[in-house]
């Protein structure tokens, strides 16, 4: 494909997806079809997701347990995260994520430590509960911490351990906060599945124990924000100025006092909306707190999403405020723009990341006049695809019934009439609540969206658009670079970022600028390529 | 303080693991399978468990990590896995066309009780693997051993499924590889090269994981040994397994099945362990020792003479894996360095008696422990109670070199925050070069920094 272009139709990729497709055996063609989809944002399109990962395909996915312990649970410091399972599991969540984190110079944090059941054979023939009881015991002995989270693994599920039964006894024994997480790896079919254990997990074990005033004027809760490479930092900043208590992050550079209060907020501003929503859902139904979604990727969508929050208190001085940082603000993402779209407009991108990441970040490359030529999720359901339309038109399949939904009943002595009523009364003036249209309706025409991409399509894929940049994950990043495309890691921001709110736009541009216009991919053919004569006849030698 | 909540006060636990220096066996597995040419490595689990060696050894080794999975659900947990694995082996043949398939277990399979030999016989009545093609397996429980059993329970799976015997030996050895580095394996042949050796060497990443940038992937890239050279493994004249807790285990069941006499020895690294290494591998191919080899020998111990005094009595604390630790120890001893603390998950009373047999004479107050209740942590109290002068050991040392303010030197695995381990082998006397180089580095980088300005100094 041609990338000089800014303007130009993409092409009809029917072609490419039959020549995908003609690989795989029928069966699996069969099934791959409904998951690549020919985007028209002017139609309703749907797409097969969020369904089990095909035997042998080579997938991006993770597990259960992934997205429960390393991606809800992760990034909070005061609380003893103990797997229960052989040493694996637990090993390769250790630090893995970036979840930066502020303990300041004597805060609890125990985010740099990994604890382990370390199971043995022994244990899996007999049991692993008094080991677990044991294991938890001795972590309150020398820790003395307020909190601890128990962790099922994919043995641990088979062998019938009760994590629930062994945290309750051990939270009666030792008089402090423990439950357990059933998010073994087989369960769902992906992260997924995990954080919506999670989110239940909190919402049952933690939220509502402080009744406390968290104080201010106006209380938000930060939803599906984890501070990557200081991403919540950035964002923690713009609400103080505009003097907004931020009551809790789930889960950014959180800790548990935040959980305990969260349900003391205003509102509830989501920004993953994949894997957090249940949380914003049981909020509203058990308190009356009502929610939003926002976006800080992208300049734009960084103002209009304090533009939301701020018109949302009905305030005068804080909307005043609110565009007084905007202004200033743009003025550096503006500049930055100027220099850095020159250099950048007409690419393509492409994004397979996440359940939101493939949609925000298409926000900051077409800030900078890149295109997204095709992009999708590695764990995202059809409403973060469709929108929260098709909700009710979602099939649940054998793999999802058995994740729990729980049964939220109203919490009269905490419930919010005020918040209710404010509701009612923004909503006629236009304001929108609990809306998310997803992904495919802002892609444009004839981009090709792909969910649960496979190693063999991500191959045809670069092969048909040559594009300029790539977003996905470690596991890609090499592959990817080795065809001389660079990868940008959207979970780990290749240790960069932050590229949340206006300062991390700025770092986003500069950082891709820097990665589609380095030199070095020049140099990849030798000098001597073509010249036959300076090459060697000699065989290779044998190291 | 980073580890702020690590005490001095040491208490006895007895099931938590804090910190651990060890993985699980199936990233060794992994790891090893890609040393086969033409080799996708399967993860016979749930898909968790790929993910997450994947990108452990693509952070690693900074490179494409290929690996399929069986992608269990709650309903492959319950019934078995059979049909995800032969649907798995159609997909992969039809797909991504290896030479060869290299199974490995998780917990979770072996916790269901999946019996993989059946397994992979029933995809190869139902036609399923290719003709030429191979599927090979091994069993790696998480529950037992470490990731370096899984290695060594991958090479085994070589030996066990493709080795044959014709009964015409061929004038060859086998050069059985623990678990090292791609430049530590491309080391290990141009040794052998020198003297004139006639060898097989298996596993070997090396042209795997340390591909060049052509602007073209390669899914199969031209490294890693090939199936007719395992094949042909039971024919060669003796094996040398080198890294006995990853090799030993295939040695023996290849002079089981087919009658190949070996010697196993400690991975080569420093003086001693490459002078056996390099006598193992004279006698063994039955060529002699050049001088270039003597020379290389030679510029070590030069180094070692001339730099020995600002080593001496240097305090060490160590984790890692016993191949490598055993003679690194004995390495830092030849260098009047003390090795006071040596901490590995990887179980095996062996470590042990070794250690005690290398550290007794001149370290006897050296803690070290292995297996059970052996962390990071434990390690990290040690060194609260007395401290040390250098930290060796894989990325996760960070944390307590920078709290106690230790140089750091970065070995094992996995070296998730920097480059060249691929390229710059550890092994051999060149090897010892490096390690010594990376040590005085530190070490004198540490005198610069801290030194005050009348004591700064230019000369050595
Ligand atoms: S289940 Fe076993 S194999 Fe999988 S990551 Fe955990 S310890 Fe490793
Ligand atoms: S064993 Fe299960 S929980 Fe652990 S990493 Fe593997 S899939 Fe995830």
């Amino acid at each position: 494909m041609s990338t000089d272009n800014k303007t130009n139709m993409f092409p009809d990729s029917s072609d490419l997806i039959e020549e995908i497709l003609n690989k795989y055996p029928s069966k699996v063609a069969k099934k791959r079809a409904k998951s690549l989809v020919t985007n028209d944002p002017e139609i309703d399109q749907e797409i097969q997701s969020n369904i089990r990962t095909i035997p042998g395909i080579i997938t991006q996915r993770g597990c259960c347990y992934a997205g429960c312990k390393g991606v809800i649970l992760g990034p909070t410091r005061d609380i003893i995260n103990i797997v229960h399972g052989p040493i694996g599991c637990s090993f390769y969540a250790w630090l893995t994520r970036r979840n930066q984190t502020d303990a300041g110079p004597d805060g609890e944090n125990y985010m740099n430590y990994c604890f382990s059941t370390d199971m043995q054979d022994t244990n899996i023939v007999f049991g692993g509960e008094k080991k677990l009881e044991e294991a938890i015991r001795e972590a309150y002995e020398i820790f003395k911490p307020h909190s601890i989270g128990v962790f099922s693994t994919c043995p641990i599920g088979l062998i019938g351990d009760d994590v629930h039964a062994v945290s309750r006894k051990m939270k009666e024994e030792l008089d402090i906060n423990i439950f357990g997480f059933s998010c073994e790896g087989y369960k769902g079919v992906s992260q997924s599945a995990g954080h919506h254990i999670a989110n239940n997990g909190i919402f049952k074990h933690v939220v509502g124990l402080n009744n406390t005033d968290p104080g201010g004027k106006f209380k938000l809760n930060l939803l599906g924000e984890y501070n990557i490479g200081g991403d919540s930092f950035v964002l923690e900043k713009y609400f103080e100025e505009m003097g907004i208590t931020l009551v809790s992050t789930f889960s950014g550079n959180s800790t548990m006092s935040q959980f305990e209060n969260a349900h003391m907020a205003d509102l509830n501003a989501v920004m993953c909306h994949r894997s957090i929503n249940y949380i914003a859902e049981m909020l509203e139904k058990k308190h009356g707190i009502p929610w939003i979604k926002i976006n800080f990727i992208g300049a734009d969508a960084t103002a209009k999403s304090l533009r939301k929050i701020a018109k949302y208190f009905e305030d005068e001085e804080l909307m005043a405020k609110t565009e007084e940082i905007i202004a200033r603000e743009m003025l550096e993402v503006q500049a930055t723009i100027e220099d850095v779209k020159s250099r950048t407009e007409g690419k393509l991108c492409m994004m397979y990341v996440g359940g939101s990441r493939a949609h925000h970040y298409q926000e900051l490359f077409g800030e900078i006049g890149m295109r997204t030529i095709s992009a999708g999720y590695e764990f995202g359901h059809r409403d973060d695809y469709e929108g929260r339309k098709v909700l009710d038109s979602i099939k649940i399949d054998a793999d999802s019934r058995n994740i729990e939904e729980l049964d939220i009943v109203k919490d009269e002595a905490n419930w919010r009439d005020d918040l209710v009523a404010k509701k009612t009364s923004l909503e006629d003036k236009g304001y929108g609540f609990s809306e998310y249209e997803g992904m495919m309706p802002d892609m444009e025409k004839n981009s090709l969206v792909i969910d649960d991409i496979s190693h063999w399509e991500t191959e045809k894929l670069i092969e048909y658009y040559k594009p300029d940049i790539i977003g996905a994950g470690i596991k890609e990043k090499y592959v990817i670079q080795k065809y001389g495309v660079p990868l940008k890691q959207l979970h780990s921001y290749d240790y960069g970022g932050p590229y949340a709110g206006f300062k991390g736009a700025v770092n986003f541009y500069n950082d891709i600028d820097k990665m589609v216009n380095t030199k070095i991919w020049g140099l990849i053919p030798p000098p001597w390529k073509n010249e036959p004569e300076l090459v060697a006849k000699m065989a290779d030698t044998a190291y | 303080m980073l580890l702020r909540h690590t005490t001095k006060d040491i208490k006895e636990r007895k099931s938590l693991t804090i910190n651990p220096a060890k993985t699980c066996q199936p990233v060794g597995a992994m790891y090893a399978a890609l040393g086969i040419h033409g080799c996708l490595p399967h993860s016979h689990g749930s898909q968790g468990c790929c993910s997450y060696h994947r990108s452990a050894l693509t952070r690693h080794y900074k490179e494409p990590i290929m690996a399929a999975t069986s992608s269990f659900t709650e309903g492959s947990s319950v019934f078995g896995g059979q049909s995800n694995l032969i649907q798995a082996i159609d997909n992969i043949f039809t797909i991504y066309e290896p030479e060869v398939i290299a199974v490995h277990s998780t917990c979770l399979s072996e916790t269901i009780g999946d019996d993989l030999t059946q397994i992979v016989e029933k995809a190869r009545d139902g036609g399923k693997i290719p003709e030429g093609k191979h599927v090979i397996f091994c069993n790696t429980p998480s529950y037992i051993g470490s990731h370096v059993t899984g290695y060594s329970n991958m090479v085994s799976g070589m030996v066990k499924l493709l080795s044959k015997s014709t009964g015409v030996t061929n004038d060859k050895i086998n050069l059985i590889s623990g678990w090292v580095e791609p430049s530590d394996m491309r080391e290990v042949k141009r040794m052998a090269n020198l003297m004139g050796a006639n060898f097989t060497l298996f596993p070997d990443t090396s042209d795997v994981v340390d591909a060049p940038q052509t602007g073209s992937y390669e899914m199969y890239p031209k490294g890693g040994t090939t199936i007719p050279d395992l094949i042909a493994s039971g024919d060669n004249k003796a094996t040398l397994a080198f890294g006995k807790w990853a090799t030993e285990d295939a040695a023996i069941k290849l002079e089981n099945k087919c009658k190949v006499p070996f010697e196993a020895t400690e991975l080569p690294i420093g003086v001693r362990a490459t002078d056996r290494f390099i006598m193992e591998l004279s006698k063994l191919a039955e060529v002699g020792i050049p001088e270039a080899i003597t020379a290389e020998r030679g510029r070590l111990v030069d180094m070692i003479t001339d730099m020995q005094q600002y080593l001496h009595g240097k305090r060490v604390a160590l984790f890692g894996d016993p191949d490598q630790l055993i003679p690194l120890v004995e390495f830092l001893l030849d260098m009047n360095m003390k090795p006071v603390y040596i901490v590995s998950g990887t179980p095996g009373k062996k470590m042990h008696k070794r250690l005690e047999e290398l550290l007794l004479p001149t370290v006897p107050e050296a803690k070290f422990q292995n297996g059970k209740g052996a962390d990071m942590y434990l390690l990290h109290q040690w060194i609260k109670n007395e401290g040390v002068d250098l930290l060796i050991g894989n990325s996760y040392g960070k944390y307590i070199a920078r709290d106690e303010n230790i140089p750091f030197l970065r070995m094992g695995f996995p070296i998730l925050d920097r480059v060249g381990h691929s390229y710059f082998p550890t092994l051999g006397y060149m090897g010892g070069l490096r390690i010594l180089e990376k040590i005085l580095d530190l070490i004198m980088d540490k005198q610069d920094l801290e030194s005050s300005e009348p004591e700064f100094e230019l000369v050595m």
